[in-house]
């Protein structure tokens, strides 16, 4: 029996988060890409244990974090050197923000701690509940929580953001901004 | 309202772009209500969710850079063939 087409586009439509996801783990997009890879393999061999109905892109985000944790730890050395590759491993930067802008949060995002990092992301960017980053970091709701708090005080230190003021005057393209991007 | 009337308020709205009646239902309280009590409007509060905000804003624009590159053919490739291979 084939696998259901619904199903197949789910892990499809998930692929490009995941790979988001992944290279906020690697630092490194070709790793990334690797590490997308192994994910799918692994959950469509296992899409047995996938109840349909249920949330997909955390089905696979945990896929995808276990396979990190446990076989990307050994070259930790590696990844915790990553400091701004995330600015390198992309094509243009985000027309949003400034060139500087960009480099200068990409490099604070790299000195998170692994874990307040990846809460951020989970929760920040992929726009998962807390209930579900939770979930799929294997901990307790509470702990992302803190993790969140954490991350989003030390990228404010790191940014040295004190004033409304570095934040430029362009108010109505911040405006626009906030409105949309979530997934 | 009768049909002239009507007539003559849509007239108007549409000349003026506004709307038939004023949203005098709406609460004007509603969204403090929702908020936690606890939250503070002091400066620092609010410098403190401008901050976070812009923080969200780059930590999603950096997201959904990668996100809109879509899938990669050989990802898409390899799932396509997985998916029509036998399952067991």
């Amino acid at each position: 029996m084939k696998l259901d087409p619904a199903i197949r586009d789910q892990v499809l439509g998930t692929v490009p988060s995941l790979r988001a996801f992944a290279i906020s783990l690697c630092g490194n997009i070709d790793r990334a890409d690797d590490l997308v890879q192994e994910t799918l393999l692994r959950a469509l061999a296992h899409i047995d244990s996938f109840e349909p109905g249920t949330n997909m892109p955390a089905w696979l985000f945990t896929i995808l974090r276990n396979l990190f944790r446990s076989e990307y730890r050994k070259r930790r050395r590696e990844v915790e050197d990553a400091d701004g590759r995330y600015a390198e491993t992309l094509k243009s930067h985000p027309e949003q923000t400034g060139r500087v802008e960009f480099e200068e949060f990409s490099a604070a995002l790299a000195k998170l701690p692994s874990d307040q990092r990846e809460a951020l992301i989970l929760v920040g960017a992929s726009g998962f509940s807390y209930d579900d980053a939770a979930a799929i970091c294997g901990c307790a709701v509470g702990t992302i929580k803190s993790r969140v708090n954490r991350a989003r005080t030390r990228l404010a230190d790191l940014l040295a953001i004190d004033s409304v003021d570095d934040f430029g005057p362009d108010r109505a393209t911040r405006a626009v901004l906030a409105g949309g991007g979530r997934n | 309202m009768g049909e002239r009337a009507k007539d003559d308020a849509m007239k108007h709205r549409k000349a003026n772009l506004e709307p038939l009646e004023p949203d005098a239902d709406k609460p004007e309280n509603q969204d403090s209500m929702s908020r936690p009590a606890a939250t503070p409007h002091k400066p620092e509060a609010r410098l403190g969710r401008e901050v976070q905000a812009r923080i969200g804003q780059q930590l999603r624009a950096m997201y959904n850079d990668v996100v809109n590159q879509g899938v990669p053919e050989h990802l898409a490739n390899l799932v396509r063939r997985l998916s029509d291979q036998d399952q067991n």
